[in-house]
């Protein structure tokens, strides 16, 4: 069972979180270049409901993302995807990578 | 096996501040390309290489360690190199690139140069004491050291009395006028890309290229920058067939060299892809972006020629054989 940290989504976002717009229409998974499925629609929905064990696992997708905004484009709800991914790899290396 | 994430974030990380850039290189070769040129040191307006052009030939030559690295049993000694690498600089062993790439990026800042003096612009170049604007580090999310680094690049320009910056990349661009501003109170620096510059000061070609080629936008001028119809109005003045492929301008698809320092084979597959978009409307393509030009170039091989756009508007605005002062 996952372990939920209601306070993950505050220690995770540096300015805010932009993820609860989110409506779950998957148009970021269908114009992702690298084909990356999770980003952003469950891993955003992982650090909003606190999961952050899936968060980490999830390691390498958070960096194998280009940054290259095609999913933002496209986005109906403009959640700030990539600016999220960066905070997501700054909580990754501070907490896990100690740097 | 990847590459360790963390402990190459952590190489890059401390490559950048110990010894200022992500990949170390010396100043002679980073300066190289405006020996002969005689631009002043500093001035109100300079031109600000950002160091991009000068390191693409070194991180494709450590990048190429890398992707042999990558899925083999060396990667368990990327800790060690880490740890190595804070005391003796070991990408200067690693990344050994040709005499020729070197000389081939280098051309592309002296045809920047050129095309600027040909537009009437008066500039200066800061030589070795221009830093790299940690573009790779905000991309990889180490912000901390981001912000003293860029408090650092402000600093340099302060000291020489530096209004106007001048760019020659989407990423270098994208870190002062958009990042920057964020990170340093006080930030006054008006900074333009060369191509926005080349528009403004509506430069007139000297001759008519009469070819055709696909256009491959930058993801950062085109998504974060807004530049897309810069590129577009200079070649056509110099008479270049733009032709766009199934995805341009906004919807650019991305080259994906950002994967390259993590990741080298996804970033080659993600070039494939796109060179596959590029090829079925020409054989000619053409870019804006160190990252996208390197990139592609690898896994273009001989099905596409490649250029950066400076070297197709030097031709055009510099009359023949891109005779501009700087050349």
């Amino acid at each position: 069972m996952a372990l939920v940290n209601p306070e993950f989504v505050d220690a995770v976002s540096r300015g805010e979180f932009n993820a609860s717009a989110c409506m779950n229409c998957g148009v970021c998974s269908a114009v992702c270049p690298m084909g990356i499925e999770l980003l952003p629609r469950k891993l955003f929905r992982y650090v909003l409901l606190g999961i952050e064990d899936r968060v980490l696992d999830n390691t390498e997708t958070i960096y194998s993302c280009l940054l290259c905004k095609m999913c933002e484009a496209n986005c109906p709800a403009r959640v700030r995807i990539a600016e999220n991914v960066r905070y997501l790899r700054y909580y990754i290396n501070k907490k896990v990578f100690k740097l | 096996m990847p590459l360790p994430t963390g402990d190459t974030i952590g190489i890059l990380a401390d490559n950048l501040r110990k010894r200022n850039s992500v990949l170390p290189i010396s100043a002679g070769n980073a300066t190289k390309w405006a020996s002969g040129l005689s631009l002043p040191r500093g001035t109100k307006t300079v031109l600000y290489t950002g160091m991009m052009y000068q390191l693409i030939p070194y991180i494709a030559a450590m990048s190429k360690v890398q992707a042999g690295i990558e899925d083999s049993f060396l990667v368990n000694f990327i800790k060690l190199g880490r740890q190595v690498n804070k005391v003796i600089n070991i990408s200067a062993f690693m990344a050994m690139p040709s005499k020729s790439m070197k000389e081939a990026y280098n051309r592309i800042l002296v045809n920047i140069a050129a095309l600027l003096q040909q537009a009437g612009v008066q500039f200066g170049y800061l030589y070795e004491e221009e830093l790299y604007s940690g573009a790779l580090i905000y991309d990889l999310g180490v912000d901390d050291l981001l912000g003293e680094h860029a408090q650092k690049v402000y600093n340099t320009f302060k000291k020489h009395g530096v209004k106007n910056v001048i760019t020659v990349d989407p990423h270098t661009t994208n870190m002062l006028r958009s990042v920057y501003p964020a990170l340093i109170k006080g930030y006054d620096l008006n900074v333009k890309s060369y191509l926005e510059v080349l528009v403004e000061r509506k430069i007139q070609p000297k001759n008519s290229l009469n070819l055709e080629a696909v256009i491959h936008d930058s993801c950062v001028y085109a998504r974060y920058e807004n530049v897309l119809n810069e590129q577009r109005t200079l070649l056509a003045n110099a008479g270049v067939d733009v032709k766009e492929p199934e995805n341009s301008g906004k919807f650019t698809l991305c080259c994906g060299g950002p994967a390259e320092s993590l990741y080298p084979n996804k970033a080659k597959a993600g070039a494939q892809k796109r060179i596959d978009q590029l090829i079925k409307v020409s054989t000619n393509a053409v870019t804006m972006c160190p990252i996208c030009f390197v990139n592609l170039q690898k896994a273009a091989g001989d099905r596409l020629r490649l250029n950066d756009i400076s070297t197709y508007l030097v031709q055009a605005y510099c009359g023949e054989g891109g005779a501009c002062a700087a050349r």
